[in-house]
């Protein structure tokens, strides 16, 4: 095993042949464990991102390997939780969050027979959200916060060695949001998986991210990339301090930088 | 939110109040019954004919129902196909909404001469009335899955099946026990038309026989037992729909 996670050889990937490409010319890496975030105006290529890390896509030129592999189809060692929790209305919070364990290899074959102990392991992620106490509930009795901490119990439950977030806290209020930073901080410093989470929150990236990348707007490339020079895992007290308002304001200038070129 | 006694009694207060205008109508103006039999000219016909209409209307229930089951069937088989394909979708929809558009009572001369007087008509007419909101409910419960949805369950080596299995067909189940409110009473109405031209037996029969022999009350009277029996089954899935579907009828409770 390398020291390598994420590694991402001049990428590029156009969705119909020869037409424009979405990403271009993508070279990055990441060590294991490594918490990155994409940050970039809207449009610029970072859910194309995401296909690509997660072989739902194939890049048109260039190569990305995952885990010291190549990447040749759908990884099943990768979690994935989206702005929208899309929890399916008819299971119970439980058995939404358990979902991946009816599918995902080997899991899928000894469902039944460790159900129990699957049911156990999934209150355990349940409870480290906050949300013992709600399992039996259906995700409409649950508010939109609740319902995202679910979503990323349900990404985090087959144990993946790697956690893909796009914008998941995007349409929670501010203070909801804080919350789940913190919980996905502390989930993270325990477990050690590697994160890459696309959003467009500055805040958020600088307060969760080891290392920060900026994409410019549509062709998408990697203009900046910024290793966050405070210390992990962060304390929400950071965010008021000046190291960290510079950290942001740097990142801002980036942005605008690419938003008007 | 509970009804109230007054909104549930609500359409036997209405059914009533119209009963009493028409036989009010019909006593005050002194009309024939050869013309427009009053509510009471009905009933004591219903009550008089009461064997061969319960014969007739045994005859249109199963036929109905044959019809409608190889509707439910066909439309899911149809539905899941088209509607877990792009392809197919693009292909299909089109054609079917063609074929859609043809009045189906222009088929029984045709069902007529391929399988002769009979039961054979009449289910295929309300099979072929039926199957088309079926498979369109199908259809488009399959086609509007969130992509989201779909990625999550991909990248952990769902197959097509999984994902129709897991996701796509429960969630089309309440856009499907919804058509089938429709469909049922559809399935009667392709009965009945078939049984008009191409049956012995059967309510449509009776109301062609009752029609041209000046038997009004007894023609009504099988309006009445046609309309009874669709809405029966309608109230019957409209409670299947709201036990297994609940969580999509949450506003409702």
């Amino acid at each position: 095993m390398t020291d390598t996670f994420v590694d991402f050889k001049n990428v590029f990937l156009a969705y119909d042949d020869g037409g424009d490409f979405a990403v271009e010319d993508i070279t990055l890496s990441t060590r294991q464990g490594e918490f990155i975030a994409i940050v970039g105006p809207s449009g610029c290529g970072k859910s194309t991102f995401m296909k690509l890390a997660t072989g739902l896509k194939a890049p048109t030129r260039g190569s990305v390997s995952i885990d010291g592999s190549p990447v040749t189809g759908p990884l099943k060692i990768v979690g994935m939780a989206f702005q929208a929790p899309t929890l399916l209305p008819w299971r119970t919070t439980l058995d939404n969050v358990l979902l991946p364990l009816e599918i995902v290899e080997p899991h899928r074959s000894r469902f039944r027979s460790n159900r129990a102990q699957y049911e156990a392991q999934a209150l355990k992620l349940l409870k480290a959200v906050g949300l013992d106490g709600y399992a039996q509930q259906f995700p409409w009795q649950l508010s939109g916060g609740m319902q995202q901490r679910a979503s990323i119990c349900r990404a985090l439950i087959h144990e993946p060695k790697m956690l893909l977030l796009d914008e998941p806290f995007g349409a929670l209020d501010a203070f909801t949001r804080e919350e789940l930073w913190c919980i996905l901080r502390d989930l993270q410093s325990a477990q050690r998986f590697n994160v890459i989470l696309v959003t467009h929150d500055l805040r958020e990236a600088a307060f969760l991210a080891d290392t920060i990348y900026v994409m410019s707007r549509r062709p998408g490339r990697i203009v900046a990339r910024k290793e966050n020079p405070l210390p992990g895992p962060r304390e929400l007290e950071v965010t008021y301090t000046e190291p960290f308002t510079a950290l942001v304001h740097e990142l801002r200038e980036h942005i605008g930088r690419v938003r008007t070129s | 939110m509970k009804k109230s006694l007054l909104q549930k009694s609500a359409p036997w207060l209405l059914l009533s109040a119209v009963l009493i205008v028409w036989q009010l109508v019909c006593s005050l103006f002194a009309i024939s019954e050869f013309i427009f039999p009053s509510p009471v000219a009905i009933a004591q016909s219903l009550v008089e004919f009461a064997g061969p209409i319960a014969l007739h209307a045994w005859r249109t229930f199963w036929v109905t129902m044959a019809g409608f089951a190889l509707a439910v069937v066909v439309g899911v088989v149809l539905g899941m196909a088209i509607g877990s394909s792009p392809f197919l979708y693009s292909a299909a929809y089109p054609l079917m909404t063609a074929f859609n558009a043809l009045p189906k009572a222009a088929f029984v001369p045709i069902l007529v001469v391929w399988f002769g007087i009979g039961a054979g008509p009449a289910i295929l007419t309300a099979f072929l009335i039926s199957f088309f909101p079926i498979m369109v409910n199908i259809a488009t419960g399959l086609a509007t899955l969130e992509p989201e949805m779909e990625d999550v369950l991909r990248v952990l080596g769902a197959r097509r099946m999984d994902v129709l299995l897991k996701v796509g067909l429960p969630r089309s189940m309440p856009y499907f026990f919804a058509s089938l409110k429709v469909a049922i009473t559809l399935a009667f109405v392709g009965t009945t038309v078939s049984e008009m031209t191409a049956s012995n037996e059967g309510i449509g029969y009776l109301l062609v026989s009752a029609g041209s022999s000046m038997r009004m009350p007894l023609a009504f009277a099988g309006l009445v037992v046609i309309g009874a029996m669709a809405m029966t089954m309608y109230e019957l899935f409209s409670v299947v729909e709201k036990r297994t579907t609940g969580w999509a009828h949450r506003g409702a409770r």
